[in-house]
This record gives C-alpha cells, sequence and structure tokens, in this order.
C-alpha cells in the first residue's frame, strides 16, 4: 500500500465483512504533539481472543482452519515502524475498534493520501452502512455522518450523478480546507 | 398479505413493499461491482471505482448502481469490475485501470458493447 488511506479502505472492508451497520473513522493528526492517529470502529460481529491473535499475527500460530487476510498486519507493521503501534478492542456480538498511532514527522510514515477518496468509494460502494468520517488536524475538525444525507435522499440512489457531485464536493472541500487551516495553525503554534 | 394488527406487522408490510420496489428498480439498472479486497486495493481498486464514478456524474448517466465488495477470487487478475447490463449476463473484466475503466464505461454501459480483450478468461 502507498498511502494511509488504502490501508484505511482496507481496515474498512473487515467491517464490512463483519456486518456492520455503522462504521466511524477517525483520523487525527496532532503536530504538536507529533502524532498521527487513525482510528476504525465498527458494530458488527466482533472477534473472540483466540481469532483476534490470528488476526494480528497470522505467520505465528499454528492454526491454520481460519483464513485471515494480511490487511492488519501490514497496517500494524507500517505503525510499528514508525514508532507507534496498534491496538483492537474488540468483543464478540458488538463491535471491533481499531486504533494506530504513527510518529506524525517519521521518515518512514506514509502519506495520509487520499482521504475523501477512500471515503467516497465506502459511502458510495456500500450504502447500506452508516458512514462517519471524523478528521481532525490540530484543533480544526471537519465530521461528516452520512445518515443525514441517506435521510434526506429517502431512499434515492447514492450513484445518483448530482448526488455524487453534492457527496464529492462535501467530503473533499472539508477534507482539504482542513488540511490547509489546520496546518497553518500547527505551525503558528509551534513557532509561538 | 393478512390483515394488518400490529405495528410490527405494518413494518413488514413496508419492508415487503419495499423489496418490490428495489427489485423492480435495480431489474432497469445496470450494475457495477468494484473488488475492493486488500490485494484489489493494492492494486489500484479504488482509483478505478474513483473512474467510474467521475465518468458517471460528468457524463450525467441515470440508473446506475455502483458497489463495491471484498476479494472476488481471481488473483492475480485485480482489479476486477463485474458490470451487468440490464437482462443481461453479468461480464467480468479483470486488471481494470483507470483509463480501461472509462473505456468500459464508454463503450459496454453507454454503448453495449463488450470489451473483450479486457473479459476474464478461464
Amino acid at each position: 500500500m502507498r498511502e494511509l488511506s488504502l490501508h484505511i479502505l482496507d481496515i474498512a472492508e473487515n467491517s464490512i465483512s463483519a456486518g456492520a451497520s455503522k462504521v466511524e473513522i477517525l483520523v487525527k493528526e496532532d503536530t504538536l504533539n507529533d502524532e498521527l492517529w487513525i482510528s476504525v470502529k465498527d458494530n458488527g460481529k466482533g472477534m473472540d481472543e483466540e481469532f483476534l491473535a490470528i488476526v494480528m499475527n497470522p505467520f505465528v500460530t499454528s492454526r491454520t482452519t481460519r483464513k485471515v487476510g494480511l490487511g492488519i498486519p501490514l497496517l500494524k507493521q507500517a505503525a510499528e515502524a514508525c514508532n507507534g503501534g496498534m491496538t483492537i478492542d474488540s468483543q464478540p456480538g458488538k463491535g471491533t475498534e481499531l486504533t494506530t498511532k504513527f510518529q506524525d514527522s517519521h521518515i518512514d510514515r506514509m502519506p495520509l493520501g487520499n482521504l475523501a477518496d477512500t471515503f467516497l468509494s465506502l459511502l458510495i460502494g456500500t450504502p447500506g452502512v452508516n458512514w462517519v468520517l471524523h478528521y481532525q488536524v490540530n484543533d480544526q475538525t471537519f465530521h461528516f455522518d452520512d445518515s443525514e444525507v441517506k435521510r434526506v435522499l429517502d431512499g434515492m440512489p447514492l450513484t445518483d450523478y448530482r448526488v455524487i457531485e453534492y457527496l464529492t464536493n462535501t467530503i473533499q472541500n472539508g477534507i482539504n480546507g482542513l488540511n490547509e487551516n489546520g496546518f497553518k495553525q500547527g505551525v503558528n503554534h509551534a513557532y509561538n | 398479505m393478512p390483515t394488518i394488527n400490529s405495528v410490527e406487522d405494518l413494518k413488514r408490510l413496508r419492508e415487503e413493499a419495499q423489496k418490490i420496489k428495489e427489485m423492480r428498480d435495480q431489474a432497469g439498472k445496470t450494475q457495477i461491482v468494484v473488488g475492493m479486497g486488500t490485494i484489489g486495493i493494492a492494486a489500484g481498486a479504488r482509483e478505478t471505482l474513483k473512474a467510474i464514478l467521475t465518468f458517471v456524474e460528468e457524463k450525467n448517466l441515470p440508473d446506475i448502481i455502483l458497489r463495491q465488495t471484498g476479494n472476488l477470487g481471481l488473483s492475480g487478475m485485480d482489479p476486477v469490475v463485474k458490470v451487468t447490463l440490464p437482462n443481461q449476463e453479468e461480464v467480468v473484466y479483470v486488471k481494470v485501470s483507470p483509463n480501461i475503466a472509462r473505456k468500459i464505461m464508454q463503450d459496454h454501459v453507454v454503448g453495449g458493447n463488450v470489451l473483450t480483450e479486457y473479459v476474464f478468461k478461464e
């Protein structure tokens, strides 16, 4: 994977596979403490401890009966290479919250990449899920919850070209606006 | 449908009406599915999906249903895109770059001609 946003897409796919009806994606860049946090929280079927161990370390386990992907270990490895790490809090029947932390300025830290396209792919590609994005750069936040949009549309498909246009603009502008202001603010703090 | 006796019945009635509506709606629409497993994503499936979305938006295409799904099980063939025109067989395209995706949208989805050179062969 070339960008953290692609990892986010991949991790969110697990939430969809777990039958989640609500998925919240949080990306928080804190330039003052030099931290980047990414978390994906769902209300899917969750994992028991045994399965969690396999998911985190697919090559260490002797069990081969359950097939698991490599998405989680890849992101975990990326975080650990940047003085960070990953925690997974999961309860069968309740859901899963996966959190990763990176040293923001670490030389090996992948760029966040196109978060807007990741979120749009999920939102439009899986309309049965309630998607929430919370993106924060220092004190600036962009929060998007698709339930309001879906309520107003009342069953109209998100692939209607006017809807695509609206969603693309809203999400892109929200994220880009934050990048500009949030980082300026970070720089100001750092020098003041 | 038996007599409505409770709120639960009402709910079921509404759900059934909704299902019929969805079936009717989908029968007249083109379905496009992009495989977004780990390998698909690494191979560029998000960019492929975005190219399709942008095409739909720019050309104001009506009646398109775009979905993404997990790994479609064609290893080494990602990104995989399945296209189903109304009342036609599903066509599976493999190694679909954003450029090929735009071609598929133009020639197949709009024009009705399958692009055999990109179709999956066993």
